[in-house]
């Protein structure tokens, strides 16, 4: 709607010109719920923020050794070949990107001197190109300096299909050129209002050095010494690397941040399983940080009693839903299971939908489950929080849900199961192997079953679950089942990828081999013209009341049944001051990471 | 003798081969696949992960990637990981000093258990001490590693704070110290793995000297005025020892297959713990190594245990 007036409205609303409850009172007049109306008011004219660091020491070095314990040990240090967050986390000890993501999804400045935006002219404001300026006199661990030629040297590096690099998808669309031996500019193919992708966080944005790579681009690249042996700009040089098992480092004497890092020496173990690693980090303080602990909370509150370590959470966007099924997936049209050809017999009544939402106890999960690991919630994009929103509800009501069920004509038969015109409510409920899961299972089964709907629950190895092997049915995007419950990481503090895969379009099918984004195989004009639309949108204020938008219509359609908004857990010694971000890897902070004496 | 062991090595090329097939289809077979991790990472497209399959020839039929892997491995070339985009020999060159020292210690502390008790045990068959160690080997080898380990664990790391339950490769001490602590994180896994095997060993070594005991030449050894030590050493062992040695070059294969739950356990990086997190990373050329080094190693001292029979017994011919 009417962008200008909206932006002169909240400016007028900043400089007390206008009184907030009469911006209020207009937005509901056009047509915007007064939550949302609140919340455009709330993120007016805020652009990226720069992330505050809390970091106290006064001098480089002298914290001794830093002991960490990744239960999955790095298998690889080339960032750009990293086959799970395991390997950039170990990769980010030497690498660097221009910039990173705080503990509240903020932009924090690594190799880079200033936050582009519009307003100072480093990002072009129809959002098709960026330009970062780089910190002087940085140098690799090597001593060579570091130039705008190792980051156009990057691009080429990870664009090339011979190389295999797992971060292709970042760079492969945009263009890099320098501008000088300190400023790139980025060129994207589209308005790219999310563009701190490519450079930028541990993902995909470490920054590889040119007169070490040069000569391994392409189909060499596995010959590469320093796949192994990295060289990099960060607060820690290489020293020794075990595939799986051992990482260490030395501090940098000459990193660029002042009087950082704080530690003289790092190691990263790897092996062994959660619980153990929890126990040695909180219980025996072996180690000073443990990652990734998925344990239930109860083992971990035990620990704790008189430990000498603690939990330590970082709030991201993770989700754990429900998904459910939009085609029939017990009916096989051309060779195909769950075709978009045809329409789920229970789920097209959108009744039994919003029943089924009802029946899931999030309370109890989150109680007797998740923990301080989990928060309830009715949105299926849970963060950023700009982009969360507030105009959902969710509750666990059997006897609603039943008179639902009832009034829509879904009546109890003689073995107490619901049926209407012959089709009975028996459903498939599948998910990966994990106790976590298991247990909700149980739980949601629980309660429909007092509903009078029958569920039949399946769990998956995670291995074929989460495959793309087309030849395997008990796959996520095959989704052959009614509903299937797991999470999607969402890596980065931005919604855009996370939403784009729900698009009318990105349907999995057997013609794409399943490799379609898409698997509830739900089908909205309204959303698709929404995430199009926030897609271009560089006004950060209606981007985020589409993405608000999109949510919503998922909510009200009931694609997603959300089961908990998970928290990243972690175990830390007690006077360990670890800086632990939901929107980015364990170690993209490390350079701020110190101990309390 | 040399012609026997020649005939032998040839007839091991067509087990091997066998074996290498099976494990190759198997491997194939199980669903899943090296790069499924990518699947939930947004930032991945689906089509990259596509591309990376078909670079590594993940989507040729399966018994083209069993011949190109065969090829390479006549010619020395044992593959390269998916995972750690390295060459596998060299991943398990790195891990086999590890498992060698634990295993190896393990070992040698099962037979110093084991046959100074199985055979005092046998010299006085039901007296108390015999009673004692029976019971001590039974309850040693019902009670599995993965229990007694973490048993051991709560026990002297987590109650007594003694010694440490995660075992480091590069301890930073010098000349005695670096022993030391290399000793005191080795008894825990050692203990665990060694007293399973010493149970078994020390009822074996009872009954295989209870065997020889009663035979006549003993009596008559006993009967020329010899003391029972001299009867017992060097007349009962050494026939004794024949089924007994027979049966630890055999287990050793099986030893380092024993030790992988024991390694996860302890997080000793060994031969064990990398099958294991391969396996979990569906990393099919590095699984594919290891399990056809353990293969080798099987049919390698089932020879061994072969020739060693005929040497030390030499009422046994071998043609």
């Amino acid at each position: 709607m009417l962008d200008k007036e909206l932006r002169s409205m909240i400016g007028d609303v900043k400089d007390g010109r206008m009184d907030r409850r009469a911006f209020i009172k207009r937005m509901v007049a056009v047509g915007l719920t007064a939550p949302l109306a609140n919340q455009i008011l709330a993120l007016g004219g805020v652009a990226m923020a720069e992330g505050a660091s809390t970091y106290k020491p006064t001098k480089r070095g002298g914290g001794g050794a830093l002991k960490l314990l990744w239960w999955q040990g790095p298998t690889l240090l080339n960032p750009h070949f990293a086959t799970g967050t395991k390997d950039q986390d170990g990769s980010r000890l030497f690498y660097e990107p221009l910039a990173c993501w705080d503990p509240d999804g903020n932009m924090k400045l690594v190799l880079a001197t200033e936050i582009p935006s519009i307003q100072n002219g480093l990002l072009a404001a129809d959002g098709k190109s960026v330009t970062w300026k780089l910190k002087p006199g940085v140098k690799w661990h090597d001593g060579k300096p570091f130039t705008a030629d190792d980051l156009v040297f990057t691009w080429q590096y990870a664009k090339d299909p011979a190389t295999a690099a797992v971060t292709i998808g970042v760079y492969r669309d945009i263009t890099v050129e320098k501008i000088d031996d300190l400023t790139v500019k980025i060129t994207f193919p589209k308005s790219t209002p999310f563009w701190a992708d490519a450079f930028v966080g541990a993902g995909a944005g470490q920054i590889l050095p040119k007169h070490l790579f040069a000569d391994f681009i392409g189909s060499k690249s596995r010959e590469a010494p320093t796949n192994l042996a990295p060289v990099g700009t960060g607060p820690y040089k290489f020293v020794e690397f075990k595939p799986g098992d051992l990482i260490r480092g030395v501090i940098n004497p000459d990193y660029h941040m002042a009087n950082r890092p704080y530690f003289d020496s790092i190691e990263m173990k790897g092996g062994g399983d959660a619980v153990s690693a929890a126990r040695a980090v909180i219980q025996t303080g072996e180690y000073d940080f443990g990652w990734n602990i998925q344990v239930e909370d109860d083992v971990l509150l035990r620990l704790e009693k008189g430990g000498k370590g603690k939990t330590v959470y970082a709030v991201g966007g993770d989700t754990e839903f429900i998904a459910l099924n939009f085609t029939d997936p017990n009916v096989e049209v051309d060779g195909e299971r769950s075709s978009m050809k045809t329409k789920h017999p229970l789920f097209s009544d959108p009744v039994v939908r919003k029943a089924l939402s009802l029946l899931v106890d999030r309370e109890s999960v989150k109680k007797a489950i998740y923990g301080r690991a989990g928060r309830t919630t009715a949105n299926f994009l849970n963060g950023p929080e700009k982009f969360v929103s507030k105009n959902t509800s969710w509750e666990f009501n059997i006897e609603k849900a039943a008179k639902m069920l009832d009034d829509a004509g879904w009546k109890p038969g003689a073995d107490g199961i619901r049926e209407k015109d012959g089709k009975k409510l028996k459903l498939l409920y599948q998910t990966s192997i994990n106790g976590p899961r298991q247990k909700t299972q149980a739980i949601v089964k629980q309660a429909c079953q007092k509903a009078g709907i029958d569920v039949e629950l399946k769990s998956v190895v995670a291995s074929v679950f989460f495959s793309s092997d087309v030849a395997n049915p008990d796959t996520y995007p095959k989704f052959y089942a009614d509903l299937e419950m797991f999470q999607i990481p969402l890596s980065q503090p931005d919604p855009s990828q996370h939403m784009r895969r729900y698009l009318s379009n990105s349907v999995a099918t057997k013609e794409n081999k399943w490799q379609g984004t898409n698997f509830p195989r739900w089908v909205n004009k309204e959303y698709d013209e929404a995430i199009t639309a926030a897609d271009m949108e560089m006004d950060p204020v209606k981007r985020a009341a589409y993405y608000i938008k999109a949510n919503d219509l998922m909510w009200q359609d009931t694609v997603f049944i959300p089961v908990m908004h998970r928290l990243k857990v972690e175990a830390a010694a007690n006077n360990l001051r670890p800086v632990i971000s939901g929107w980015a890897n364990e170690t993209d902070n490390l350079f701020d990471w110190y101990r309390e004496e | 003798m040399s012609q026997y062991v020649l005939r032998r090595l040839l007839i091991a090329i067509p087990s091997l081969l066998g074996i290498s097939a099976v494990l190759f289809f198997v491997l194939a077979l199980a669903p899943g696949d090296p790069f499924s991790e990518l699947a939930t990472n947004p930032n991945v497209p689906p089509e990259v992960q596509a591309a990376l399959r078909a670079k590594f020839g993940l989507d040729d039929p399966i018994y083209l990637r069993y011949l190109h892997w065969l090829n390479a491995m006549l010619h020395g070339d044992w593959g390269f990981s998916f995972v750690s985009r390295m060459d596998v020999d060299k991943l398990i060159l790195q891990r086999l000093p590890t498992t060698l020292y634990v295993i190896g210690s393990a070992q040698i502390l099962a037979l110093l258990i084991a046959i100074p008790v199985g055979v005092y045990a046998a010299t006085k068959p039901y007296s108390l001490f015999d009673q004692v160690a029976n019971t001590l080997a039974f309850v040693g080898f019902s009670l599995p590693t993965f229990f007694t380990g973490i048993l051991f664990i709560l026990i002297f790391s987590v109650t007594l704070d003694w010694l440490p339950f995660v075992y480091t490769t590069d301890i930073k001490a010098t000349g005695i110290h670096w022993v030391l602590e290399m000793i005191r994180q080795a008894i825990m896994p050692v203990a665990v793995l060694g007293l399973f095997q010493a149970a078994s060993m020390t009822r074996f070594v009872r009954s295989a000297m209870l065997d020889v005991i009663r035979l006549d030449y003993v009596t008559t050894a006993r009967a020329k005025g010899l003391g029972q030590a001299t009867v017992i050493v060097k007349h009962v062992m050494r026939n004794a020892m024949i089924p007994v040695v027979t049966l630890i070059a055999l287990q050793i294969p099986a030893v380092f297959g024993g030790a992988i739950v024991t390694e996860q356990i302890f997080r000793i990086p060994g031969i064990g713990s990398l099958l294991i997190s391969s396996i979990l990373s569906n990393d099919t050329p590095v699984v594919m190594a290891v399990t056809f080094v353990f293969a080798c190693l099987v049919v390698l001292f089932n020879l061994i245990a072969d020739v060693l029979y005929g040497w030390l017994d030499p009422r046994i011919s071998l043609r």
